[in-house]
């Protein structure tokens, strides 16, 4: 589905040599050596290796690995703090390796805004000034910059905070900083490198939940990078896992939990708590079998009789869910001559969203058999969850 | 012991250069001295002008708007024991070529040290030419300065210009490359000109740094503009100088003892302007 989205950032065959001699190493890598081969051949060290990748426009693409995998370096390279050795990053047809300084000066003013691990916030310079850091190095005038600042600082929640200088708020404040300084630069991509990794568990969790809304309602396009997985899946449209400066895998998070694509994605997602990660539309199966309101009983008995089934959803042509009808009350409408099932559904059934995360299904379990229906927005029928299909997923997912 | 080679002429290079130096650009370094000694003396008759109490009465001021009650009361006392001694007018012209000589050197340190701080080769050219200037004994330098300069304060001036610089240099060098590599790297990420990065944020987070590189620079020019009285500088070192000529340790401890004052008022001055940047 992603596929289709405009592309915003095209990185092809990126990569970073540190040391003296980058030509050579990079001859070693094409004939297949990799970075501990590479450092003891040459005493280089391959940072990057032949990285490709797309950002789509306004998705959060999370590039994670652990320290040494490279992530730092690759967000570096996107906007060349760091210079790439070789490789290709194109934004709206500019090649950023390729760029003068003067052009990379005018790039990073207009596509990039970067959030750090430590927060990097001026400390001589108050919460708004820093704020308006990006905007008045631009020379955009005093009172449009004033007003824009103030606007990022109160959707980060920091109004009333702007005469403040960075050392009088928490960290978890500071980083609020942090983030209405890129906000109000308002350039096109937001890069953050780490950028909840310095704060306490609680905190993070808050500022992920704001970062979520924040990109839900603003579209922007972000690149965000942490060694932290619960961090990965919690936020990323997509997720980038790195190695040894190479990728490993890339896809939405849930195909990186249900197929990792070798041991290290493996390692890496054992520790993580499945059955919060994985939602109803992963263990969802769709519906064998519905009732239609305009059914009689006699027929819907039957269409029980053919799958197995005790109980049955009862729909609209439009596939609506209207209620849940078990067999006892058809049998006794039948024996009653009942024509129609209109009065005979029961409302007293679980139903979910198909993002709804799967531990929060067990509680729906407990008393009724039935199986949980998975309905959209507009209350249509995708599916339904039963109990074994759950305990199956997770012991799936589990044993990888 | 005896050594079989022969003697390195080191000095007779050194004279030889400096001899050519003065020969060829005397015009240079005379120019110089009148425009060095025009500035001297506006200062000097400037603040000579000024009532003894009025100028006292400006500096508790100063005092007290930078560090408070305690340093102005401690000026005044200080001050009121200078003008009591006599001393006054010596301290004056003492205190106008200290004044001349920082700024000097300031303005002199202030890019060299921005500049040693940027360029890695400049720094490993410029810290042992520091090394130099400051182990070299202080007194050497007021040999050349004659020639070039002339006997008097402007002589005073070049030697302690010399002598004063380097920590003024070290100071800003080190305060700038202290800045913090991410916050350089916050300034770059957002698209900031080198001009940018140097102004607002590296001079600005490198300031308390470079004001303690002041405050040396300052000390370092009372102490030479003191010395300097062996070549012609009036003021107080001259009264020290004229103490030990005639042997009366008695002028020689008031002197000094103004000198002291002096210094502790300029040291505390430049200290709280320091720490109110701070905050």
């Amino acid at each position: 589905m992603s596929d289709t989205r405009p592309v915003k950032i095209k990185v092809r065959g990126l990569s970073k040599v540190f040391g003296s001699q980058p030509k050579k190493a990079l001859e070693l890598r094409d004939q297949g050596l990799k970075r501990p081969e590479v450092l003891e051949k040459t005493g280089q060290t391959l940072g990057l290796s032949n990285i490709s990748f797309d950002v789509y426009e306004g998705e959060l693409l999370v590039i994670m690995g652990l320290s040494g995998s490279g992530k730092s370096t690759l967000i570096r390279c996107l906007n060349r703090l760091i210079d790439p050795t070789e490789g290709e990053i194109i934004i709206e047809g500019e090649n950023i390796p390729e760029l003068s300084e003067k052009q990379l000066l005018e790039c990073r003013r207009r596509h990039f805004s970067m959030v750090f691990q430590n927060f990097a916030l001026f400390p001589h310079r108050t919460v708004q000034q820093n704020a308006e850091y990006g905007l008045e190095i631009r020379g955009v005038d005093k009172s449009t910059r004033q007003k824009t600042a103030a606007d990022s600082l109160k959707q980060v929640g920091l109004e009333g905070w702007e005469d403040a200088y960075p050392n009088q708020l928490s960290g978890g404040m500071q980083q609020r900083v942090g983030l209405a300084r890129a906000l109000a630069n308002d350039s096109s991509v937001l890069l953050m490198d780490e950028a909840f990794s310095a704060l306490d568990p609680l905190i993070r969790k808050d500022m992920q939940q704001e970062l979520l809304e924040l990109q839900h309602s603003m579209k922007k396009t972000t690149v965000f990078i942490t060694h932290d997985l619960d961090e990965a899946l919690n936020i990323g449209d997509r997720i980038i896992l790195l190695k040894d400066g190479e990728i490993v895998q890339m896809g939405s998070p849930e195909e990186i939990l249900t197929s990792p694509a070798d041991d290290y994605v493996a390692r890496f997602i054992e520790g993580v708590d499945m059955s919060r990660i994985l939602t109803a539309r992963s263990a969802m199966h769709p519906v064998r079998a519905t009732a239609r309101e305009d059914d009689g009983p006699r027929t819907v008995l039957h269409k029980m009789r053919e799958n197995g089934i005790d109980s049955i959803y009862v729909t609209t042509r439009e596939r609506k869910l209207l209620g849940l009808l078990q067999a006892d009350d058809a049998d006794r409408a039948a024996k009653e001559g009942q024509q129609s099932i209109a009065g005979l559904m029961t409302q007293d059934f679980p139903s979910v969203g198909p993002d709804e995360p799967l531990h929060n299904l067990f509680a729906m379990f407990s008393d009724k058999s039935f199986p949980i229906a998975v309905v959209d927005d507009s209350r249509r029928l995708l599916g339904v969850v039963v109990k074994g299909a759950v305990l199956a997923q997770l012991a799936e997912t589990g044993e990888q | 012991m005896a050594i079989d080679i022969p003697r390195i002429p080191l000095g007779d290079w050194i004279e030889s250069g400096l001899t050519y130096l003065t020969t060829e650009y005397s015009v240079v370094t005379r120019s110089i001295s009148r425009l060095t000694q025009t500035g001297i003396n506006g200062l000097n008759d400037g603040l000579m002008w000024l009532p003894e109490w009025v100028l006292m009465a400006l500096i508790a001021l100063l005092c007290w708007r930078l560090a408070g009650t305690r340093l102005a009361i401690g000026a005044i006392a200080g001050l009121a024991l200078i003008w009591n001694l006599g001393l006054w007018d010596p301290m004056i012209k003492s205190l106008t070529l200290v004044v001349i000589a920082t700024l000097v050197a300031v303005v002199i340190a202030l890019p060299v040290g921005v500049a040693a701080a940027l360029s890695e080769r400049l720094y490993r050219v410029i810290m042992p030419i520091l090394d130099f200037m400051q182990t070299m004994p202080a007194f050497v330098y007021l040999i050349p300065a004659i020639p070039f300069f002339g006997i008097g304060s402007v002589s005073a001036i070049f030697a302690t210009v010399i002598f004063s610089m380097p920590p003024a240099i070290r100071f800003t060098t080190l305060g700038i490359r202290q800045v913090p590599k991410e916050l350089i790297e916050a300034a770059d990420a957002f698209g900031s000109t080198r001009s940018q990065k140097l102004f607002k944020v590296q001079l600005p987070l490198s300031l308390p740094t470079i004001m303690a590189g002041i405050n040396q620079t300052i000390m370092l020019a009372l102490s030479m503009v003191v010395i300097a009285a062996m070549i012609g500088a009036d003021g107080l070192g001259n009264e020290v100088w004229r103490a030990i000529q005639r042997l009366r340790p008695g002028d020689g401890f008031e002197a000094g003892i103004a000198v002291v004052i002096l210094a502790m008022l300029l040291d505390r001055l430049t200290q709280s302007f320091r720490k109110e940047r701070k905050q």
